[in-house]
């Protein structure tokens, strides 16, 4: 609060004419250069025009252009261009393996069998029918760090982390409803993609907080988010939350598919590869001031993301000075277990050269490490599960760039 | 006043396994079942009947798997399937694939990728058994089918271990 004051009044009154001065130059140039300035004037006097009447399908203003930014393995959500903690639909992070299906509702059926009395068939409006829970969480993929150079986007750097308030049926209903065997310790899930995806998930999760939902942000999942219905492990690696859910099937041991033995796990330094590393570590990024914004000096207000797949963020710390002195965030309430939470920080910058970072501490005690503390427990080759400390570095005039000299070698 | 008296649902389930059921779905015929089990676990659960060896499997691999992965298993656009390198880098089938039966599930299930499930049994015990015998895990004859494929001791088997990852102070 103190230091929020402290930073307006380092502003002096004249500065602060000053800028309002030329926002109000910048307004007017566009169009109305005869008349005098008025804030907020557009191009065309929108006060004197009817603007259009409603529709059936909005869209964003033609000023506004967030993109995912796609490869051809996945598509990254744009941090940078938002400002709460919900993901937009059509913003949510994607990756497949063997491209999006087009699914018929009508036609869609999950099969759940196995170790359970009773195989049995689900269509959508059966599934539908089950009690309903909503639930809001993060998704990340487990491969969620890119190590670019200076000019890089915290979309770039982690944009494969999305949240959403999914809604469906908790897994454990319909365990219930097939009469799962008390013996059954795995499942496998499988998806009607060209890939057919498949993980193996502890019979646990299933009792704990997994769902197979169908709706997303309150609408129907989006294609490239498993339409019509999907698996949800909260907290859990993105991959296992398997889309376009067509199998589930109860075992009594997992059944080592390609994605939990050759990709997503873990090789470390002692020769060992760790396996079944499902649980997202605590992790948190600055997503304002960053690549690609020049500021100027004074007031900013730092925000950004954090989040636990152990549980509630307890605390966010940032350092202005590259790491040597720390201080608390604000988190934006609610904070919720196993989801994005806003932190802020109030920061003025005067001007010198920066560097701003931010370190998430999660309930279990878990502190998010630097890069190093990483890399020595974990050796050199690991490449899912990477969840450093990352920085933006201010320079002298004020351009924003991506702290890539702290996740060298 | 009103809040206290109107249940919250939380995200939370009621956490037991004799929950109430519902007479929701239908039941599956084994038909069904059997139309989509196509997994195949380590100790040979769901294997099919067949057969392939590294002969059988070299025109498959020729003529359907060689485009992206390479006539020898590696240096194709799709990562390589063939391999010993040490430390598993590059990691491939010969030295970080811990189980021979997942060859079998992933190839039958995903691959080729531009014609996923479009391979017989036998060409995959036969695709399997190429990629094998190039890895230098089973002799050059050695056959494929549901009783061998599961004895086939992959060399990065006693390299995996469970998640020690548990939260806390620790950086693991
Ligand atoms: C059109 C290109 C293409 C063709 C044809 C193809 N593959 Fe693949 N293959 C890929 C790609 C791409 C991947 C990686 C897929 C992924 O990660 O989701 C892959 C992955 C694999 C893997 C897993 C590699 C690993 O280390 O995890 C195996 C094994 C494999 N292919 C075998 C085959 C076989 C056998 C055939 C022929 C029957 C075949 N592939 C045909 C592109 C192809």
């Amino acid at each position: 609060m103190s230091r929020r004051t402290d930073s307006r009044a380092t502003q002096t009154k004249r500065e602060r004419l000053t800028r309002r001065d030329l926002l109000a130059r910048a307004a007017g140039v566009v169009g109305a250069a005869a008349t005098a300035p008025v804030a907020g004037q557009q191009s065309i006097d929108t006060t004197r025009r009817p603007g259009r009447g409603p529709n059936g399908l909005d869209q964003r203003s033609p000023f506004v252009t967030p993109r995912r930014d796609p490869s051809s393995t996945s598509s990254r959500t744009p941090l940078q261009d938002l400002r709460g903690t919900i993901t937009p639909a059509d913003l949510h992070f994607e990756r497949h393996h063997g491209g999006v299906p087009e699914i018929d509702p009508g036609r869609y059926e999950l099969l759940v069998h196995g170790m359970v009395d009773r195989p049995t068939v689900f269509t959508l409006a059966d599934l539908q029918r089950f009690p309903a829970t909503s639930r809001t969480c993060f998704l990340e993929c487990s491969g969620n760090l890119r190590r670019g150079g200076p000019e890089t986007l915290p979309q770039m750097v982690c944009g494969l982390t999305s949240q959403t308030e999914w809604t469906g049926v908790m897994l454990s209903a319909l365990f219930a409803e097939v009469g799962a065997d008390p013996n059954a310790t795995w499942f496998l899930a499988e998806g009607q993609d060209a890939a057919v995806m498949t993980r193996s998930i502890p019979a646990e999760k299933a009792f704990d907080d997994a769902m197979v939902v169908y709706a997303q942000n309150g609408d129907a999942l989006m294609p490239g988010n498993g339409y019509p219905a999907r698996l949800l492990l909260p907290g859990w690696e993105g991959n296992a939350s398997v889309k376009w859910l067509r199998r589930i099937e109860l075992a009594d041991q997992p059944f080592m598919t390609r994605e939990e033995t050759s990709k997503y796990t873990d090789p470390l330094g002692d020769g060992t590869v760790r396996q079944f590393s499902f649980v997202m570590d605590a992790r948190s990024i600055i997503t304002d001031p960053a690549y690609p914004r020049v500021i100027e000096p004074g007031w900013h207000e730092i925000r950004g993301l954090a989040w636990s797949g152990r549980g509630r963020i307890t605390n966010v710390e940032v350092s202005v000075d590259g790491g040597n002195s720390w201080e608390q965030a604000a988190l934006q309430g609610p904070v919720l277990p196993k989801a994005h939470v806003r932190f802020r920080h109030p920061w003025n910058w005067t001007g010198g050269p920066a560097e701003i970072m931010s370190r998430a501490t999660d309930e279990s005690g878990y502190v998010q490490p630097t890069w190093e503390t990483l890399r020595a427990a974990r050796g050199p080759n690991t490449r899912y599960h990477q969840n450093p400390i990352t920085s933006w570095t201010i320079t002298g005039s004020g351009r924003v760039l991506f702290g890539a000299e702290r996740l060298q070698a | 006043m009103l809040a206290a008296s109107v249940p919250v649902a939380t995200a939370q389930p009621p956490s037991t396994r004799t929950q109430e059921t519902f007479g929701l779905g239908r039941a599956a015929t084994t038909a069904e079942i059997e139309a989509l089990d196509i997994d195949v676990r380590p100790d040979g659960w769901g294997l099919p009947p067949g057969r392939g060896n590294a002969a059988d499997g070299a025109p498959v691999w020729e003529r359907t798997c060689q485009v992206c992965h390479g006539p020898e298993g590696k240096g194709g656009t799709a990562a390589p399937v063939v391999g010993r390198a040490p430390n598993g880098r590059p990691p491939t089938v010969g030295n970080f694939w811990p189980y021979a039966t997942t060859l079998y599930d992933y190839i039958n299930r995903a691959m080729p990728r531009n014609a996923p499930g479009t391979l017989t049994p036998d060409q995959v015990y036969g695709v399997v058994a190429w990629i094998l015998v190039r890895n230098e895990i089973i002799p050059n004859d050695a056959e494929m089918n549901a009783e061998t494929l599961p004895q086939v001791v992959m060399p990065a088997r006693a390299q995996f271990v469970p998640d020690d990852r548990r939260g806390g102070r620790e950086v693991r």
